[in-house]
């Protein structure tokens, strides 16, 4: 019998319709690092939510050093030393970083806050454990790398012996994981104990001492990642053999549909800098431009400037051949521009409007749904009904569902079967597999082929290399707000572009790319 | 049994926790009678339930001007707005109607009619204003709007006290409006007019434009979700500031309707007190319209609540007028947390919701510890105001 300082036994987790952890046991040995592994979906955050108290789970118990212990929420986690960095960060945004780390903690003397001592730990924490921060720095203002040092100083200050790390490194640059890498390790030197969801294999691989796999709520099993291979972990986890790999013919490129030209757009996270720097590609009838790269290289506002959801304050952007740099988004939607947004429910969908509205929300304003400013409810019933049944969209009432009641899944069909189905000559599609399961995603990468094929030009952004070496025609690498590579998927491997990803590589022309 | 399913059962679903909030409401008021004098309590407490019903032409009288503030408040309310400026455009509406009825000869019922409509005009400019300040400039319709409220009511009083043909220096009120200048009375003998078939009339389009019409489908897809409805080309600008006019026209209309109402007196009218105190009926209209769920029809409905319990309360004469103003606040204070007891009774279909799948739960992790800095500001934090005013 090991030691273990963490045993979470048989638990199991209920959502209605839903069993997020099914009997699922873990134990976390005193000074390693558990990484935790699974799809989007396979209940790796509610295990962790868990264990963190922000859900009670309707079986199983949790073990500290062999004594059950209750945990009802997140005070109970902190009193027994469970701290957790967020995937989405809880910072106080308009407070200073010192502000932060204290925050529910805060030292006083009589009511009186005392920060000197405070700030004497923090600073002798940041620097024990090379975490380099400013105190005085206002969260809004500092990088995401800072916030995330800023979240785990918050545990140390609280003196946590177990941290969680919920897919710490998505939001992160190359050097960025490496420092946090190294971070990581030091802390299981000292004998903290850390657990660290992932579903990045080569990261599980990196630094990871042991690896539970989970798939569909339930436990796959524990490995030793010193005896394990990368694709037996990526077979325990997808629970087939087979790689997503897409069957398509060789695209047949025609003419220019959107050409962006020296694009710039402002930063919303660092006044005065550009998230977007002069950004020039175009993306023709019949191929799938893809653009890869790390969340936060500026993808997001380059599609927003693109899209019309944010403007840009330099270059161009032409549609069809009209200039589309400023023009209101309805304008661009009637220039035949389909977009699946990054953020289905921010941007996608009106969650508590029924399908059918949903299925109109680009389209309600043509005449074949409106008269004299009058909905035409029976068309809009009788379009809904039509994609539901074309699309396979799921759902407990048809067209009459309220949004809200239904799957990610179902919900992204819906937005995929709106967008496809309206007159478009280019798909603008932002992580459109996110969070979906296998089937799903296989069936939206066969939906964007088709498009392809069809001839309209498709341009795709993506965190997944997978998803970009499947899919893409043409690669774009974005780093830092460029693009720093063009390459031809077919001549090239995760490797090298993995390499432009992390910017330790670059080449401007597509003639070098195929070279 | 598919027609029960369909269309009787949510329409009891949603009007639920309407009725169960009015009557926590009148627990907590049957309580504060008790406590302030408990032989009383029982005749008192019955004549607040049951004197509306009799004096049920009062209650339709006093309900018009609260239906016209509910539906400006609930309209806005359905594109994410809170008017709570609704007594300002109201106070601007009274004042259009005084001016045509002093100041343009008119034979009625021409005269009337002018008179609503330059209230809804000048409701319109004055509701208008904050939403082109937070269409244009992003200036929070909340803080605008009950800046208006002020300006509006001081800058009116100051109008009418300075004007010899429309105030009454010696009773500290507007003069009498000529019999030709009031509404229409619908039955000689009672208090009813025209108002309240223009409020109800008025309330049947607004469902229609909220339901069937795409400016009504905008409306409400950006009071749900306005970056879903920037996504989808709406502009948000505009309807912005449509919305805000016709939320202005609503009140400013209600203001008419109240003050041009018929008097059973003959020779006298309503009058307007210029003694610089913001009209309440903008404040009832906010809990109205949270009562009505900010459902045009309903608003009708909650609004002939609160009309009926004021008329009790004002017959409940073992009382002090100012015990029985705290009864009403606790009524009608209490029937405005209808949006609290929905979420009660709907509590097991939002858990359903925020966890539809496992890739959603990702999503629905709850706030952790330290987000108790980070409250939500929904609108039930602005109601203690709304009950304050309401005892005025």
């Amino acid at each position: 019998m090991e030691n273990y300082v963490i045993e979470m036994v048989h638990i199991t987790k209920r959502f209605p319709g839903i069993v997020a952890n099914d009997d699922i046991t873990l134990n976390l040995k005193r000074g390693e690092i558990h990484a935790l592994l699974g799809e989007n979906g396979a209940g790796k955050s509610t295990l962790m939510s868990v264990l963190f108290g922000l859900y009670n789970p309707e079986e199983g118990e949790i073990r500290m050093n062999g004594q059950p212990v209750t945990i009802h929420d997140p005070n109970d986690a902190t009193a027994l030393g469970i701290g957790m960095v967020h995937q989405h960060f809880k910072l106080v945004e308009c407070f200073t970083v010192l502000q932060n780390i204290i925050l529910g903690v805060e030292p006083n003397k009589s009511g009186f806050l005392s920060m000197g001592e405070a700030r004497k730990k923090v600073v002798e924490l940041s620097e024990k454990y090379g975490l380099q921060i400013d105190p005085d720095a206002v969260i809004e203002d500092i990088t995401v790398g800072m916030q995330q040092r800023t979240e785990i100083l918050k545990m140390l200050y609280r003196d946590n012996d177990i941290l969680i790390f919920d897919e710490p490194t998505a939001v992160l640059t190359p050097q960025e994981i490496t420092e946090l890498m190294d971070i990581i390790r030091s802390f299981a030197k000292e004998g903290k104990s850390i657990l660290f969801i992932s579903h990045k294999l080569n990261e599980i691989m990196q630094v990871a001492d042991r690896c539970t796999v989970l798939r569909k709520g339930k436990c796959v099993g524990t490995v030793n990642v010193c005896d394990t291979t990368p694709e037996e972990l990526s077979r325990m986890m997808v629970g087939r053999d087979v790689q997503l790999k897409v069957s398509k013919d060789e695209a047949h490129p025609g003419d220019s549909v959107l050409s962006v030209r020296d694009l710039k757009v402002p930063s919303k996270v660092h006044k005065g800098k550009n998230a977007v720097n002069g950004v020039s590609f175009d993306v023709r009838e019949g191929e799938i431009v893809c653009i890869a790269g790390i969340d936060g290289n500026g993808q997001s506002e380059l599609v927003s400037a693109i899209t019309g959801l944010d403007k840009p304050n330099g270059g161009s952007i032409t549609l069809g051949g009209t200039n589309i740099t400023r023009a209101p988004i309805r304008k661009r939607s009637k220039l035949g521009m389909s977009h699946i947004p990054e953020d289905r429910h921010k941007h996608g969908l009106v969650l508590d409007f029924n399908l059918a509205n949903n299925m109109v929300l680009q389209r309600y304003w043509e005449p074949e749904f409106m008269r004299f400013g009058f909905i035409k409810k029976a068309p809009i019933r009788k379009y809904s009904d039509e994609l539901i049944e074309r699309f396979d969209v799921r759902s407990g009432e048809g067209s009459d569902s309220i949004v809200r009641s239904m799957s990610g899944g179902n919900q992204q069909k819906a937005i995929v079967a709106r967008e496809m189905d309206r007159e478009h000559k280019l798909l603008v599609a932002v992580q459109p597999t996110r969070g979906l399961d296998v089937g799903a995603i296989e069936y939206i990468h066969k939906c964007i082929v088709r498009e392809r094929d069809e001839g309209r030009a498709v341009l795709l952004v993506s965190f997944e290399l997978d998803e970009v070496m499947n899919l893409a025609d043409r690669i774009l690498v974005m780093y830092g707000g460029e693009i720093v590579g063009e390459l031809d998927p077919k001549k090239t491997d995760v490797e090298e572009v993995g390499l432009y990803m992390a910017g330790n590589k670059r080449n401007t022309g597509s003639k070098e790319a195929q070279a | 049994m598919s027609f029960w399913n369909k269309n009787v059962k949510p329409l009891l679903m949603s009007i639920l926790p309407s009725v169960v909030a009015i009557l926590i409401g009148l627990l907590f008021g049957l309580l504060v009678m008790i406590f302030a004098s408990p032989g009383d309590a029982p005749m008192g407490f019955y004549t607040v339930l049951t004197r509306g019903i009799s004096k049920f032409s009062d209650v339709l009288y006093y309900a018009t001007p609260i239906i016209m503030t509910g539906l400006s408040v609930g309209f806005a309310y359905r594109m994410g707005l809170f008017n709570i400026g609704a007594s300002g455009q109201f106070t601007m509406g009274i004042f259009a109607a005084l001016l045509v009825s002093f100041f343009l000869p008119l034979k009625s019922p021409a005269s009337w009619i002018v008179a609503c409509v330059a209230a809804i005009a000048a409701g319109a400019i004055w509701g208008s204003i904050p939403g082109f300040f937070k269409a244009l400039l992003n200036i929070n319709e909340v803080i605008t709007s009950i800046m208006f409220n002020y300006i509006g009511m001081y800058v009116v009083d100051y109008l009418i006290s300075n004007s010899s043909t429309m105030y009454f220096a010696t009773k500290a009120r507007t003069n009498y409006i000529s019999a030709e200048a009031q509404l229409p009375a619908l039955w000689s003998g009672t208090n009813l007019n025209v108002g309240i078939i223009i409020a109800v009339v008025l309330a049947v389009i607004l469902f229609v434009v909220l339901f069937y019409t795409t400016f009504g489908y905008e409306l409400r897809a950006t009071g749900f979700n306005k970056d879903a409805a920037k996504y989808a080309g709406m502009s948000s600008k505009r309807n912005i500031i449509i919305t805000m006019a016709i939320a202005g026209a609503l009140a400013g209309l209600g203001g008419a309707l109240c003050i041009l109402a018929p008097s059973t007196v003959v020779g006298s009218s309503v009058t307007y007190e210029p003694i610089n105190v913001i009209r309440n009926e903008g404040f009832n209209g906010i809990a109205v319209a949270l009562l009505g769920c900010s459902h045009p029809i309903g608003i009708v409905f909650s609004a002939i609540f609160v009309s009926y319990i004021q008329r009790g309360g004002t017959g409940a004469v073992a009382y002090k007028p100012e015990i029985i103003d705290v009864v009403l606040a606790f009524i009608i204070y209490f029937s405005a947390f209808a949006m609290v007891v929905r979420e009660i009774v709907s509590g097991k279909r939002k858990k359903k919701k925020s966890a539809p799948a496992p890739g959603a739960v990702i999503d629905a992790v709850p706030p952790g510890p330290n987000d108790t800095a980070m409250q939500d500001q929904t609108g039930t934090g602005l109601m203690p105001e709304a009950e304050e005013r309401g005892e005025e």
